[in-house]
C-alpha cells in the first residue's frame, strides 16, 4: 500500500529548492509537449520565461506588464490567505471582485461629470465595501444556519456575473455607447480613474496596494493576536477553543478581509486597466488567486512570488502564441503542468511516501 | 555522450528551422475565443489562412485565441506590435477602446477592427451587413415552418443583433403572412449550454424552425434531435446537424483581409476608414440550399440574394412601421445607414421589448 507520512525532519534545503525543482520539471514536459507538437521546445520556453523579462524587444513593456497583472491575482490571494489558513474556505472571491468594482463604478458613474477630489476615494471605499457585503452573506449564513461557505460563496459568484450582465446592457450602460453594452470608460473621467502612476509602465494605485498589502499583511500575520488566533485555529482547533477564541468573529473577519480586498482589486482593475463595467469584465482572477494563494503557501511574501510567476506564464504564454502559433489550450496545458508541479514537490516536502501496510487501525 | 551528442543535433537543427525565413510583412490576429468554435473565430481564421495563401513566405500571419475583451487585449497587441507586426486585424467589438490606446503608440502599425465605430489615423474599422443574409434566410424560414412560429436565439440587444431579427422578420412577413417570432435572449455570444437551452425552451413553445445569433452550433445539434429546423451562423455546420441544416450565413473575412493586406504593401491603405459590405462584396456569402427546401423556395431565395447583391433590393424597403405602429419607412423609402447602425426598435408585429 502506498501512504504518505509526514516527514518527521523538514529538510530546509529541499523546502527552498522545491520550487525550482517544479519549474525545471515543467520545462521538461513542457517542453516535450511542444517537441510533439513540432514546435521548437528551447524557444517556446525561452519565449515564456526569458523573454518577458530579458528580451531587449519586449522587456522593457513586459516587466511592468508582469507587476500589473500580478496586483489583482497577490490582492485577492493575500486574503483569501487568512481565511485558508483558518479552514475559512471563500472560493467566491471572482464574485467578491465584480461587486468591488460594480459597487465603485455606480459611484463613479452616478457622479459623472463632477469634478472633485473626493470621488475617488469615495470609489474605493465602495469597492471595499462592495466585496464586503456580498462575502458577508456567506459570513452570515455560516454562523446563524450553519451552512457550507464553499457552496454559499461559489454559487454568488454567478449571481455577481448575473447582476454585471445587468449592469452592462442596463443600468450602468453608456448612455452615448450606441446602445452597445459597456458603461462610460472611467479611467478617462480623471476623477475617477486610477491613471499609470510612471508613465509608459501602466504601473497603477493597485499595484502600489498589492506591495503594501504584502508588508502590512506579514506584520499582522505575526504580531497580531487576530493573525495569531487566525493560524492557530488552521494548526490546532481544539487548542484555539480552549483559548477561547471566538470562531464567529474569526468568520466575519476572514471574509471580510478576503472580500474587501478583492472589491479593491475590483475596483482598482476598473477604474485603470479595464476602464469600464462590462459584461466580460471579469476573466477569472477571483479563481486564479486561489492557487496563487496555495503557491504561495499561504504565505504573504509567498503569494507575492506567486503571483508574479503566474502572471509571467499569462503574459510569456502570449509571446509563446503568437510567435510560434501554439494553440492556447497547450498554454493552459503548460501552466496545469507548472502548478502540478509545484505542488507536488511541496507535498514531497511535507511528506514522505511509505509502501508499507498499515497494522495500526 | 552520445546522448549529449544526439540532443544537441537535434537542438542546432531545430534552431535553424526557426530562424529559416523572414517574411516582407508580419500581419497579426486576435481573436476573442478559439478559432475551433466553428462560428465567429473559425470564420476570421478562414480569412487569415487566405492572406497566407494568397501572398505566400511573402506575409507571415500571427494569431493570438481566447483573448478578454480588456486590458488583455491591449497587452497582446502591444506585444504583437514589438514583435514588429506591421499590420493588426482586432476581430470583436470589445477591443475598440485597446485597439485606440495601442494604435496611439505604435503610430507605424496599421490596424483593423472589426464591428467598432472608433477610427483614428492608423485605425480603420469593418463590419459586414449580416442582415443582407437575414433577409434570405428569413424567407427561407417563412416558407419552411408548418407551424407557422419561428424562433430566435438572440445574443445582446445592440443595433446589430436587433437589425437581424428585423429584418428576418419582414422576409418572414413577406413570404408567409401568418408567421410568428419568439425570441429569447441570453446575454452571450458563446455558451453552447444556454443556447442549446434556449432552443429546448422555443422547440417547446412550438417553433419548428429556430434561428441564432450566437455562435456556437449547439442549436444545430438540439434542432436535428428534435427534428426541426435550423440555420448555420457564421460558417456552415451541416455537419452538426445534416437534417436541421437549411442553410446558412458564412461569414466571408478572405476578400477583405487579403485586399487590406495588399493596400498595406502597395501604400495605398488608408486610416480612418468605415467598410461596411454584405453579400456583393463576398463579406456575407450564403451557404449551400439544403434537399429539404423546395425548388421554387431556393430560386426565390436566390432571387433575393442576386437582387440584394445588385441592389436592386433592400432588405429594409417601406411601408415599414416600427413596433409600436408609428411610421419609420414611407413606401418604397429604404433605411439609411445612420439608423440601421443605430438600430434599437422592433418593426410592426415583432411581439415583445428589448431589454433594456
Amino acid at each position: 500500500m502506498l501512504r504518505f507520512e509526514p516527514r518527521k525532519n523538514r529538510s530546509k534545503f529541499l523546502e527552498i529548492s522545491a520550487p525550482i525543482i517544479a519549474v525545471i520539471m515543467t520545462m521538461i514536459f513542457g517542453g516535450l509537449l511542444f517537441y510533439l507538437m513540432g514546435k521548437n521546445p528551447f524557444e517556446a520556453i525561452k519565449l515564456i520565461f526569458w523573454d518577458p523579462v530579458m528580451s531587449p524587444t519586449f522587456s522593457e513593456y513586459s516587466r511592468p506588464q508582469l507587476a500589473v497583472k500580478a496586483a489583482p491575482l497577490i490582492l485577492i490571494a493575500l486574503g483569501l490567505s487568512f481565511g485558508f489558513r483558518a479552514n475559512i474556505w471563500n472560493i467566491g472571491a471572482e464574485g467578491q471582485y465584480i461587486m468591488g468594482a460594480l459597487a465603485s463604478g455606480s459611484i463613479g458613474l452616478a457622479l459623472y461629470p463632477l469634478q472633485a477630489w473626493y470621488i475617488f476615494p469615495l470609489m474605493i471605499i465602495g469597492g471595499i465595501l462592495g466585496g464586503v457585503i456580498w462575502a458577508m452573506i456567506p459570513a452570515i449564513l455560516k454562523i446563524k444556519f450553519n451552512t457550507n461557505e464553499i457552496l454559499v460563496s461559489l454559487m454568488l459568484v454567478y449571481v455577481a456575473e448575473q447582476i454585471l450582465a445587468l449592469a452592462s446592457v442596463g443600468f450602468l450602460r453608456n448612455p452615448e455607447g450606441l446602445g452597445f453594452p459597456g458603461s462610460r470608460d472611467l479611467s478617462k473621467y480623471s476623477s475617477a480613474a486610477n491613471p499609470e502612476l510612471i508613465s509608459g509602465t501602466g504601473i497603477h494605485l493597485g499595484v502600489i496596494s498589492a506591495f503594501l498589502g504584502v508588508i502590512l499583511l506579514t506584520y499582522f500575520l505575526s504580531y497580531h493576536r487576530t493573525g495569531f488566533h487566525i493560524k492557530l485555529i488552521g494548526q490546532a482547533p481544539r487548542a484555539a477553543n480552549f483559548a477561547g477564541v471566538d470562531l464567529r468573529y474569526i468568520i466575519i473577519f476572514c471574509l471580510s478581509l478576503s472580500g474587501g480586498l478583492a472589491g479593491v482589486a475590483g475596483m482598482f482593475e476598473l477604474t485603470g486597466p479595464a476602464g469600464l463595467i462590462n459584461i466580460d469584465f471579469n476573466v477569472g482572477y477571483g479563481f486564479t488567486a486561489i492557487i496563487v494563494a496555495f503557491l504561495g503557501r499561504l504565505n504573504p511574501i509567498g503569494i507575492l512570488l506567486a503571483g508574479v510567476l503566474m502572471s509571467l506564464t499569462y503574459v510569456g504564454g502570449e509571446l509563446a502564441q503568437f510567435m510560434m502559433n501554439i494553440p492556447a489550450a497547450a498554454i493552459q496545458v503548460f501552466q496545469g503542468m507548472l502548478l502540478f508541479f509545484l505542488l507536488s514537490t511541496d507535498l514531497l516536502v511535507t511528506y514522505k511516501i511509505s509502501f508499507k501496510t498499515s497494522i495500526r487501525k | 555522450m552520445k546522448l549529449l551528442r544526439v540532443s544537441l543535433l537535434v537542438l542546432s537543427s531545430l534552431m535553424i528551422s526557426c530562424f529559416a525565413f523572414a517574411a516582407d510583412m508580419k500581419v497579426g490576429f486576435i481573436y476573442i475565443g478559439p478559432p475551433g468554435d466553428h462560428g465567429w473565430n473559425y470564420q476570421h481564421d478562414v480569412g487569415r489562412k487566405s492572406v497566407d495563401e494568397a501572398f505566400g513566405g511573402k506575409v507571415e500571419t500571427v494569431f493570438q485565441e481566447n483573448v478578454p475583451e480588456s486590458a488583455d487585449a491591449e497587452r497582446v497587441m502591444t506585444q504583437m506590435a514589438l514583435s514588429g507586426a506591421d499590420m493588426i486585424f482586432a476581430t470583436s467589438f470589445g477591443y475598440m477602446d485597446p485597439v485606440l490606446n495601442v494604435a496611439k503608440k505604435f503610430p507605424n502599425v496599421k490596424f483593423e477592427h472589426a464591428t467598432g465605430y472608433k477610427t483614428a489615423d492608423n485605425v480603420s474599422t469593418y463590419s459586414a451587413r449580416f442582415y443582407e443574409g437575414r433577409s434570405v434566410i428569413g424567407h427561407v424560414a417563412g416558407k419552411m415552418t408548418k407551424s407557422n412560429t419561428i424562433g430566435y436565439v438572440a445574443s445582446f440587444p445592440i443595433p446589430e443583433v436587433v437589425r437581424g431579427i428585423n429584418s428576418a422578420y419582414l422576409a418572414a412577413k413577406a413570404a408567409n403572412p401568418n408567421v410568428e417570432f419568439k425570441i429569447i435572449w441570453i446575454f452571450t455570444w458563446y455558451d453552447p449550454a444556454k443556447e442549446a437551452d434556449a432552443a429546448k425552451t422555443l422547440i417547446q413553445q412550438g417553433a419548428d424552425v429556430i434561428m441564432q445569433h450566437v455562435d456556437s452550433s449547439a442549436i444545430m445539434t438540439v434542432a436535428e434531435e428534435a427534428g426541426v429546423y435550423a440555420f448555420g451562423q457564421a460558417s456552415d455546420m451541416s455537419a452538426f446537424g445534416p437534417n436541421a441544416h437549411l442553410t446558412a450565413i458564412i461569414n466571408g473575412w478572405g476578400p477583405y483581409y487579403v485586399k487590406r493586406v495588399q493596400q498595406a504593401m502597395d501604400g495605398t491603405w488608408k486610416g480612418g476608414e468605415q467598410t461596411f459590405d454584405g453579400i456583393e462584396a463576398g463579406m456575407v456569402v450564403i451557404g449551400d440550399m439544403s434537399d429539404k427546401i423546395p425548388d421554387s423556395v431556393k430560386k426565390e431565395a436566390q432571387a433575393i440574394a442576386d437582387g440584394i447583391a445588385s441592389g436592386k433590393l433592400h432588405s429594409f424597403t417601406g411601408p415599414v412601421n416600427k413596433q409600436d405602429g408609428s411610421a419609420w419607412l414611407a413606401s418604397g423609402e429604404t433605411a439609411d445607414i445612420g439608423t440601421l447602425l443605430g438600430m434599437n426598435f422592433y418593426v410592426e408585429g415583432i411581439e415583445g421589448d428589448i431589454p433594456q
